[in-house]
């Protein structure tokens, strides 16, 4: 035991004056592909990580009444919560409405947020079908897709959103920790 | 305390006290002395606590503060939070109220989206995944037998300090500054960890989420994750409070707060940013130009006076200490500047030792007042050269839609009264 933390420490000491950022502590564990999938939640811009199934607006509608229009408004205008549509074309006034329709560069984020945050009292709760649904309910109230649209792991990632292309990093990678 | 720099500016501070202590007036002492009569067991009175024994110990185990310090708390803004729950909601560090650099515990500013989560630090993982050579998952146990490291830095929400408008005169340094602490950290650094599972050459970006119901989530540049990036377990000595993410969090010093996800759960590498909520539609802002800056990660160089301060009082005319912090998200504080006539003339504060990089520096400066109006403000320079900007110097570059990372120089105003506010 004493022999294999003493040869641990070595390793760790000689790594540090290589590139190579290898250690061997011989701690934790290899994740099973079960625990990755259980907590892999994440949807990238791309619609990476998007599940099987579908919804459409008028499934979403009937959703967003029974569990996000308390908060958010029968019509996504917000009361108390932030409003979710509205606000096109108000980025350039003093005071701009970031909604999704005006504001929102990516519409996987919309699954990404609704699907692990929302709704406020039970979130992780929506299968993957009404995800899809609200999220096309809620593009369909900002005029972004059609009243019969249906949205899959294809067709979410390829709305197009309208403020997207003014999207800009603050973010200068070969530097690292300025911009 | 750590001598101020030589500069042309430390003979003008020495002016500065000289022609401030020879308006020293006897009417200040007697004023105090005064003061100090009305209390029934002041001198020459013995005072009753000497006179039977005090409380035993561990009254209580988990020692409290002085019940004459129970208005030293966190708050809400003064002027009524923004926020429809107080789950999703935030609590302002009394600021005024502290000494030094470090923040106690149970006073650090909180942040929060989906509320305080209770852990059972038995049933926490640490899952890091995706562009790795093996995939792994650790437990607290685990992440404890790691070598370690303590470190001292400040954190600072995003959106602290809402002063692109007009002022709120009525604002303290809490409600301006109170989203900004500072603690030792201490975990292990990130980096440790991730040469036990081997990063991929072409990841470049980390996904950071949270175990609480938000399940908050920020993407991270790779070159910050390799160089001081810490996963800590513990602040200030003890184990982390819940509510800055027991039993984990991710620290990222020097970056705006809520990239330093509490509650940590996983770890994902990738080639992309994943454009959450939380970089897109939250923590950008529209510059002049129309375009919309989004991974603004760095907290500038910023400082405040905190003593005095907004809705504080002088009393009567006599020595002031002017004390305050400065920080910067870069590296270490070099020099603090403090004016008393708003902005018009600067004098070099004495910077207090330890003066650690994205960190708090204490900065203090001798004043007398003898019931003159006054605007008090501080300038911090950081090591890379940078300046904290005006309020316009700062207005010209972007506006109020910016919200977030609002770090120009604050002025309080002192009226002939000694009545301090906020002036912006």
């Amino acid at each position: 035991m004493r022999a294999s933390i003493f040869a641990a420490a070595l390793i760790a000491v000689v790594s540090q004056a290589t590139p190579s950022l290898a250690t061997d502590y011989g701690i934790g564990k290899p994740a099973t592909p079960a625990e990755i999938a259980g907590w892999n939640i994440d949807i990238a811009p791309n619609g990476a990580g998007l599940p099987p199934g579908h919804g459409s607006v008028s499934d979403g509608a009937r959703v967003y009444a029974d569990k996000c229009a308390g908060c958010h408004g029968a019509d996504g205008l917000g009361k108390p919560m932030p409003a979710l549509a509205g606000g096109a074309g108000t980025m350039g006034s003093a005071k701009p409405d970031k909604t999704v329709g005006s504001f929102w560069p990516y519409a996987t984020t919309l699954y990404d947020y609704i699907h692990r945050a929302m709704p406020f009292n039970a979130p992780q709760t929506l299968a993957p079908d009404e995800v899809y649904a609200v999220s096309a309910y809620v593009l369909y109230l900002n005029h972004l897709v059609p009243e019969n649209a249906v949205l899959d792991a294809t067709s979410l990632p390829a709305v197009a959103m309208p403020e997207r292309g003014k999207f800009v990093s603050g973010y200068v990678p070969d530097r690292p920790g300025e911009h | 305390m750590t001598a101020s720099r030589r500069t042309p500016s430390t003979a003008s501070r020495r002016a500065f006290v000289a022609g401030a202590l020879t308006l020293a007036t006897a009417a200040g002492l007697e004023a105090q002395a005064a003061i100090a009569d009305d209390i029934a067991d002041a001198p020459p009175v013995t005072p009753p606590w000497q006179k039977e024994q005090g409380a035993p110990v561990m009254s209580p185990p988990y020692g409290q503060p002085s019940k004459f310090e129970s208005a030293v708390v966190r708050r809400e803004n003064s002027t009524g939070s923004p926020y429809p729950t107080r789950e999703a909601a935030v609590s302002l560090t009394p600021l005024q109220a502290l000494h030094g650099i470090i923040t106690p515990n149970g006073l650090h500013y909180e942040r929060h989206h989906a509320g305080v989560p209770s852990i059972d630090p038995a049933a926490h993982r640490l899952l890091i995944h995706g562009l790795v050579d093996r995939q792994m998952i650790f437990t607290m146990d685990d992440l404890m037998h790691f070598p370690a490291t303590s470190r001292i830095h400040f954190l600072e929400c995003s959106g602290n300090t809402q002063n692109w408008g007009k002022p709120k005169p009525e604002h303290t340094v809490q409600d301006t500054h109170g989203l900004l602490s500072c603690c030792e950290w201490t975990g292990v650094p990130l980096k440790t960890v991730l040469g036990e599972l081997g990063v991929k050459p072409d990841a470049k970006w980390m996904l950071a989420e949270g175990a609480d119901a938000a399940a908050m989530t920020r993407s991270i540049p790779i070159e910050k994750v390799l160089d001081d990036a810490l996963l800590a377990y513990a602040q200030n000595g003890e184990r982390l409070r819940p509510e800055q993410g027991y039993p984990l969090r991710l620290f990222l010093p020097g970056f705006e707060g809520n990239m330093s996800v509490k509650w940590l759960r996983r770890l994902k590498f990738g080639t992309e940013p994943w454009q959450t909520r939380e970089e897109t539609s939250k923590y950008s802002w529209v510059m002049p130009d129309g375009s919309v800056r989004q991974f603004n990660f760095v907290m500038e160089a910023k400082s405040v006076i905190t003593s005095p301060s907004g809705g504080q009082k002088l009393g009567a005319s006599g020595f002031r200490e002017i004390s305050g912090v400065a920080w910067s998200g870069r590296g270490k504080i070099t020099r603090v500047e403090v004016s008393t006539d708003g902005g018009s003339t600067w004098a070099d504060a004495e910077l207090q030792g330890p003066v650690l990089p994205k960190c708090l520096t204490r900065f203090r400066l001798p004043w007398r007042w003898h019931g003159q109006s006054a605007k008090l403000a501080s300038r911090s320079t950081d090591e890379t050269g940078v300046v904290q900007p005006s309020h316009d110097a700062l207005l010209q570059q972007r506006d109020a839609r910016s919200y977030y990372h609002y770090n120009a120089i604050q002025t309080w105003a002192v009226s002939a009264e000694g009545a301090v506010s906020n002036a912006g």
